[in-house]
């Protein structure tokens, strides 16, 4: 683990989280025990291959799943046992996640998508379609805020979904395989963005496939068959198998 | 989230369904509709049943010839003959609380004036007749004691009479034939219009009734007796007193009766709460429609939750919780119902009139049953978008998400 981030504040910390799935009378371990410490302002990056259990982590992470076992705690409250209202209520204040496929709603304008973790954070009309629409100016969307997410092309539809996860101004961005549907020149913008939140002071922990992306975190953790086997940052090398 | 905000998803849902929600309301529709609709129709038949009896007067008693039919059994054909008017004259001697006794026989002729004709109904009839009845002669006079007892060849024509025999000439004084018999007339009837079953009340002739039955009809019995009694509380009492009096009259000595007397606020009692029954019956056949259109709603509902989990999943991993997603959707179906509920209320009325207007029929819309379908389709509405709504608010995001 890199020195340098020993004395921040963790933010995250994982105890022997698993993940079973039960397949019948079968039982897939898609995690098979993770322990991880996430320090407030790190740039992670989870790498791995298909399979490994990347989404599954990130699911968890992210308040959208519950593990099977372990201990989640985050800012210094454990989350597995709170209910599901209170999951939504963490999912809509502390975290804003972004999907592989973006996860738009089709028949809401550009602006109209990031205004939803607002709505439901009871956020009046007016101040709501104030702040999506700061949102969607910061990631360069600014002219398109009215159109509707089909009249929006890949990179353009992931800069609305980034724009919406950071609605409520939360302090962590997850995002998995952000780019995977993208193409270079998208990449590279959308890795531009992650780059400018990071250096806002934003703790973001996304997952690739591709090392040049990976390269622009800080840390880079590798996951396989449901453990982290390597953790690498700033020049720290830790091989945990 | 404010509730205002989930009434815009709903709305915007159903708007950009627009068919979909159509087909959907009008299960809603037509079963609101029907329900107003046929319950106008049951009212209309109470109404006309209430107001027909009222017209035969308050505190009434008819006496008939012939045994009540309670057994199922009528009497034989001789027994209509028994009821003579000596019997109305014995009635108003011996019985107290009576206000009036009035016999009556009728039967149709032809009656002439010169080289018009016209076929009416004859009345023979006493002078209680016009209390009775609450007639009102707009010129001359009514049927008098005097004629009675003289067997006068007098009459009262209605108006309907009078302008087919006579136009627009005074008939008063004129002499008219009734069988080839001749009459004076002696009086106008005041127009009473049309009866609440359709019948033109002043297509009549009315004659003093010894003279319809000695001179005209040659009866030796009369069609009816009706007996009013001076308060409502006394009408068991004078009805067993003329059922007394009658056998002895007819020296009955424990025979079947060979009358009948009936109590019209007891008759009317009972066909108020026949129309009534008949009302419900309507109307809860028209509210199987409604439940079947509540079904239709929960159907779609359900389809439209499969349809929409990715959308519920999408809300929930931004921070829906369980009741923000169940109101989305309840108000939806809610909606659904409140609109269809307006809907059919304006369609419902619309064809209660157009029932009284193209069918002919009488049909009362009243406020109860326009409140009570609107309130049972937005509940079903609400009933039946609870288990759709909630089976998308219970939605994992996670699966939700998940789902293709
Ligand atoms: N709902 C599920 N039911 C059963 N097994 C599951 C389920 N979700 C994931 N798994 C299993 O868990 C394992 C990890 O899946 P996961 O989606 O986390 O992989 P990943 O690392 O994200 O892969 P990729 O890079 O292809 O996205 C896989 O073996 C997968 O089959
Ligand atoms: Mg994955």
């Amino acid at each position: 683990m890199a020195e340098k981030d020993k004395d921040r504040e963790v933010t995250i910390e994982l105890r022997g989280i698993k993940k079973i799935y039960k397949m019948g009378d079968q039982e897939v371990a898609a995690l098979a025990g993770i322990d991880l410490d996430i320090h407030k302002g790190e740039f992670a990056a989870l790498m791995g291959p298909s399979g490994s259990g990347k989404s599954t982590l990130m699911n968890i992470l992210g308040c959208l799943d519950r593990p099977t076992t372990g201990s989640y705690k985050l800012d210094g409250s454990e989350v597995s046992h709170l209910t599901d209202d209170e999951l939504a209520y963490t999912r809509n204040r502390k975290i804003g996640f972004v999907f592989q496929n973006f996860n738009l709603l089709s028949k809401l304008s550009a602006v109209d998508n990031v205004a939803l973790p607002l709505l439901y954070a009871g956020v009046g009309r007016s101040e709501r379609t104030q702040r999506a629409m700061h949102f969607i100016e910061a990631v360069g969307l600014g002219p398109r805020a009215d159109h509707m997410p089909s009249e929006l092309s890949g990179g353009q539809r992931q800069r609305v979904a980034i724009a919406r996860a950071l609605a409520n101004d939360p302090k962590i961005i997850m995002a998995d395989e952000p780019t995977g549907n993208l193409d270079t020149k998208s990449t590279h913008e959308i890795m531009e963005i992650f780059e400018d939140l990071h250096a806002q002071g934003r703790t973001i922990i996304l997952v690739t496939h591709e090392p040049e992306i990976a390269a622009c975190a800080s840390r880079q953790l590798l996951v396989r068959d449901g453990i982290i086997t390597r953790d690498e940052g700033r020049g720290v090398v830790m091989d945990i198998v | 989230m404010l509730f205002f905000e989930s009434v815009q998803i709903a709305l915007k849902a159903i708007v950009s369904n627009k068919l979909r929600s159509f087909l959907t309301m009008l299960g809603i529709i037509i079963g609101v509709a029907a329900v107003i609709s046929m319950v106008s129709i049951g009212m209309g038949v109470r109404s006309n049943v209430q107001s027909s009896i009222a017209s035969l007067g308050s505190n009434m008693l008819i006496v008939t010839p012939g045994a009540s039919n309670t057994k199922g059994v009528r009497g034989a054909a001789g027994s209509r003959k028994t009821l003579k008017y000596e019997d109305a004259q014995a009635i108003k001697k011996h019985i107290k609380n009576i206000d009036y006794v009035s016999p009556t026989v009728s039967a149709s002729y032809q009656i002439v004036n010169g080289h018009q004709n016209w076929n009416s109904s004859v009345m023979g009839v006493t002078p209680e007749y016009m209390g009775i009845q609450s007639l009102e002669v707009s010129a001359g006079s009514f049927i008098t004691q005097e004629n009675v007892d003289k067997r006068a060849r007098v009459a009262v024509i209605g108006t309907t009479v009078a302008t087919n025999l006579f136009g627009q000439e005074n008939p008063i004084g004129k002499s008219i034939r009734v069988n080839n018999q001749p009459f004076r007339v002696v009086g106008l009837l005041k127009s009473k219009g049309q009866s609440s079953m359709g019948q033109d009340q002043d297509d009549t002739v009315i004659v003093p009734i010894t003279t319809a039955m000695n001179r005209l009809m040659a009866l030796t019995y009369v069609r009816t007796i009706n007996v009013q009694v001076s308060s409502p509380d006394k009408m068991d009492q004078v009805e067993d007193e003329i059922e007394q009096l009658l056998r002895t009259r007819h020296k009955l000595n424990g025979k079947d009766d060979d009358f009948t007397v009936r109590n019209l606020t007891s008759l009317m009692e009972t066909m108020t709460q026949t129309t009534t029954m008949i009302t419900l019956l309507l109307g809860s056949i028209a509210g199987i429609s409604l439940l079947v259109g509540g079904i239709g709603i929960m159907n779609i509902m359900m389809v439209s939750v499969t349809e929409r989990t990715r959308e519920i999943g999408i809300r929930k991993a931004l921070g829906a919780t369980f009741s923000n997603i169940m109101l989305q959707f309840l108000i939806e179906s809610i909606t659904v119902g409140v609109v269809g509920g307006v809907i059919g209320i304006f369609v419902g009325v619309a064809g209660a009139k157009a029932i009284a207007y193209f069918g002919n029929f009488t049909t009362v819309v009243t406020a109860l049953p326009i409140i009570v379908s609107f309130a049972f389709s937005v509940g079903i509405g609400l009933f039946f978008g609870i288990y759709p709504a909630r089976k998308a608010a219970k939605l994992d995001p996670i699966e939700a998400l998940r789902y293709e």
